[in-house]
């Protein structure tokens, strides 16, 4: 397994930095480095992960377009993950467990924005152009 | 007067936009610049007689010594605040005028292009270098490094922000700035009403400005996170260091955003995109959502770090360890997570329902919580301390009266229906400049006076210090609190004139406190110059001339270049009040040779083409964008292939280095 082989680099890697030697350097400290078996999965699942969706607008598979979007969002969202795990190495102890605390991190504030910003704006909208119907309610 | 309309369709391939009509028709921009270029060629003229400019281009331009860039960082911050606050006092001799059919002396287009330049001048290029320079400077030696992750990095990201600060000075002579405010909202900010040059100066002085905030946010988390010295646990980390880790991580996680705000509003302007236009479905309440989901992390990107000198401050200045280590980092990292969850009170009054508002009102007045916590832990700090009532205590003090008045009508204006009436008034006005002159501001200022002697090896002479505090702390509370009352009584911002007399005296009150804040501006830099003239007598030898408590007060003032010959070893939290207690002695022999990263020219080079592309995008110069843009592509791909990217400093020059330490420090304990 090419993970079992990066670990031990990656301990004696981790403390490295405080030592002269640390910058201007091309050392690596520790990240983990992928086999030529992961690249090539990683590539063989983010074409077919490309490649579905593209055919999904081209051929008009599915009727509905909102249906079509939201199948394409899914797609992207395993695309994310595949570039993360197969291009990025990441996992839950690759640098002592920070890319994963960066990774939930981001994953916070990314829902919090996008969230945030559909509710706001929805309730923007629902309040702000209202029917005919439901101006005479307005209190 | 009359709204005159100046059409500027002029084009050519050559020169673009760019025409005789871009020179500004207005007296005050002539003298401005006849001032600047004076100036400037008696610099040029002074720094090529005393033969200078060597000596600033390899000791300092391409220098990536993180300490050389945290001052010029100051620095780049200092010439920029001096911008901004002529653009404030400017406003304010306006304001104090324009009353009874008066118009003032400055017309409508040029007091809004004023006002536009403050704030973003103010926010962008000189709080933020402010922040990022003592961060700089600060933290590497707080953690017991040698410099930055990435040093070259660093150098590329200063110049990138003074490539944004160029860009904005060039809108004071050639053409104009945005006329729309700060945050440059469309539809006023799209093309159909801001035609010519001005917002495009805006969006590119803060998109290149910005490559070099986000760089240096990557930098220093990771310099953080991966380099501090052995024994430092993330619990023993100094205050200061904390609150900077936060602060980039907001850096990392927010500026993108406003890196992709300022990509749609580009090509809603250049490519006749619609996404925050009035017609073709645009909406452009979608750009206020997102522009303050990046702006409200800044708030707290600005005021974080400096929450952290004052707790460097307050301990010091207090002779004790901070009260309540462990909840001062909580209640930081509760701010870091909260700033995200408040964005929406900036636009209470754009008409979402009831339950919208009410949620922002609420996580805004619980951010409220930790940062109380925080202003509880200093003055525990303080409680039965022997407090000495230096410099940088006097700032720190005035900082917590202030800062606690802005905190407290910040939570006012977090109700939703008082909102409703202060929105946009003058009021908000004094809450704002209450808590960042309040806090930043202040913050920088005790910085300066806490740190100057370890950057430069002498104290700063404490009576101008005091003449500066005295005429900035009063003349803030004279400046700012008309603007409270104004705002009450209904007083929105941005004005140019009014008809109202009895509104005159308050604005008179506050051009005098603006007046009291120049001399305070000009006493700090009467301050910087006696005491460089007075240096030998403000020496410090000790290198710890406060009695302080962390890393930076364990090497020489200023430090040497590798800043410690070798990593100390961290025990305990105020790692260097524990190695005093400890007795632990300086070791004087065994040294070795020291790896360095080496300067490099690269960071000017890219900078500068990069001022090209946004002149060149500015002004539809498009064979020069090209130019440019392939240029900073080719010399970013060229400097790939520079391996000689580091030496050693021989082991000689760190022993001579380290036995004139030793005879200094023999010297001043004599």
């Amino acid at each position: 397994m090419a993970d079992t082989q990066t670990r031990p680099e990656e301990l004696a890697g981790k403390h490295m930095h405080a030592s002269a030697h640390s910058h201007g350097h091309d050392e690596h400290d520790g990240a983990a480095h992928g086999s030529m078996r992961e690249y090539v999965i990683g590539f063989l699942l983010s074409v077919v992960l490309t490649a579905v969706p593209f055919w999904l607008v081209m051929s008009g598979a599915i009727a509905d377009k909102q249906a079509t979007a939201l199948v394409i969002m899914a797609f992207a969202i395993v695309q994310i993950v595949v570039h993360m795990i197969y291009f990025l190495h990441m996992n839950t102890k690759s640098e002592g467990g920070w890319t994963m605390m960066a990774l939930i991190f981001t994953v916070i504030i990314v829902v919090i924005a996008l969230s945030g910003s559909l509710w706001v704006m929805y309730h923007l909208n629902y309040n702000m152009m209202p029917s005919m119907s439901e101006m005479g309610q307005l209190p | 007067m009359e709204l005159e309309h100046v059409s500027h369709d002029h084009w050519s391939p050559i020169l673009g936009r760019l025409w005789f009509d871009a020179i500004p028709m207005e007296p005050i921009v002539w003298a401005t610049f006849a001032g600047v270029a004076v100036g400037g060629i008696a610099l040029v003229a002074a720094l090529t007689y005393f033969k200078l400019w060597g000596y600033l281009w390899k000791e300092w331009f391409t220098s990536v010594d993180h300490k050389k860039i945290g001052i010029m960082y100051m620095v780049l911050g200092l010439v920029m605040f001096v911008r901004g606050f002529a653009d404030a006092i400017m406003m304010r001799l306006q304001q104090a005028m324009a009353f009874g059919g008066n118009e003032g002396y400055l017309n409508a287009h040029h007091f809004d292009q004023v006002f536009t330049a403050h704030g973003v001048i103010m926010i962008f290029f000189a709080a933020m270098p402010f922040v990022t320079g003592l961060m700089n400077y600060v933290v590497p030696l707080q953690i017991g490094a040698r410099d930055v992750s990435f040093p070259f990095l660093n150098n590329f990201s200063f110049w990138m922000t003074t490539a944004g600060a160029v860009i904005i000075m060039m809108s004071l002579f050639l053409g104009e700035f945005g006329q729309t405010g700060w945050l440059a909202y469309p539809p006023l900010s799209g093309i159909a009403y801001s035609p010519w040059v001005g917002v495009d100066y805006w969006i590119w002085a803060l998109q290149i400005a910005g490559v070099g905030t986000l760089l240096s946010g990557v930098n220093l988390v990771a310099t953080i996170v991966k380099m501090r010295a052995p024994g430092m646990t993330m619990m023993r980390m100094p205050i200061f260091t904390w609150t900077a880790l936060c602060t980039n991580i907001l850096i990392v996680a927010a500026f993108p955003v406003l890196t992709a705000v300022l990509c749609m509003l580009s090509l809603d302007r250049y490519m006749g995109f619609n996404f925050f236009t009035n017609d073709f479905g645009g909406n452009s309440m979608m750009y206020v959502n997102l522009i303050w989901i990046w702006g409200h992390p800044e708030v707290y990107i600005l005021i974080l770090p400096l929450f952290g000198v004052f707790s460097e401050v307050t301990s010091t200045f207090s002779g004790k360890r901070l009260f309540g280590y462990s909840s001062m980092v909580y209640a930081t990292m509760v701010i870091t997570i909260l700033s995200y969850v408040v964005w929406l009170h900036h636009f209470f009054t754009m008409g979402s329902g009831a339950s919208v508002n009410s949620f922002f009102g609420i996580t805004t007045m619980v951010i409220s919580i930790p940062t109380g916590a925080k202003l509880f832990n200093w003055l525990f700090t303080m409680y039965r301390g022997r407090i000495r009532f230096e410099l940088p205590m006097m700032w720190t003090v005035a900082f917590m009266l202030t800062f606690t008045i802005g905190g407290m009508t910040g939570v006012l204006l977090a109700v939703p229906p008082a909102d409703f009436v202060l929105h946009n008034s003058l009021f908000l006005i004094a809450h704002f400049h209450n808590v960042i002159i309040g806090g930043v501001v202040f913050g920088v200022f005790a910085g300066i006076n806490y740190w100057w002697p370890k950057a430069f090896g002498f104290k700063l002479d404490p009576f101008w210090g005091k003449v500066s505090f005295w005429m900035w702390v009063p003349g803030f509370y004279a400046a700012f609190m008309p603007l409270y009352v104004l705002g009450l009584m209904g007083v929105t911002r941005r004005m140019r004139m009014f008809d109202d007399p009895s509104l005159q005296p308050f604005f008179i009150v506050a051009l005098l406190g603006a007046v009291m804040i120049a001399a305070g501006i000009g006493a700090m830099f009467v301050q910087f110059y006696v005491s460089i003239r007075n240096k030998e007598k403000l020496r410090d030898e000790s290198g710890d001339p406060w009695d302080g408590r962390t890393l930076e007060w364990a090497t020489s003032s200023p430090p040497p270049e590798y800043n410690f010959a070798f990593t100390p070893r961290v025990h305990d939290i105020d790692a260097w009040a524990d190695m005093k207690r400890c007795g632990v002695t300086r070791p004087t022999q065994g040294f070795k040779a020291i790896h360095m990263p080496k300067s490099t020219a690269t960071g000017v080079v890219l900078a500068g083409l990069s001022v090209g592309l946004g002149f060149a995008m500015i002004w539809y110069i498009w064979w020069l964008a090209i130019a440019s843009f392939v240029g900073i592509l080719g010399y970013g791909i060229f400097h790939t292939f520079n391996y000689k990217r580091d030496y050693h400093i021989p082991v000689e020059e760190v022993v001579e280095t380290e036995n004139t330490r030793t005879r200094q420090l023999a010297q001043a304990a004599a």
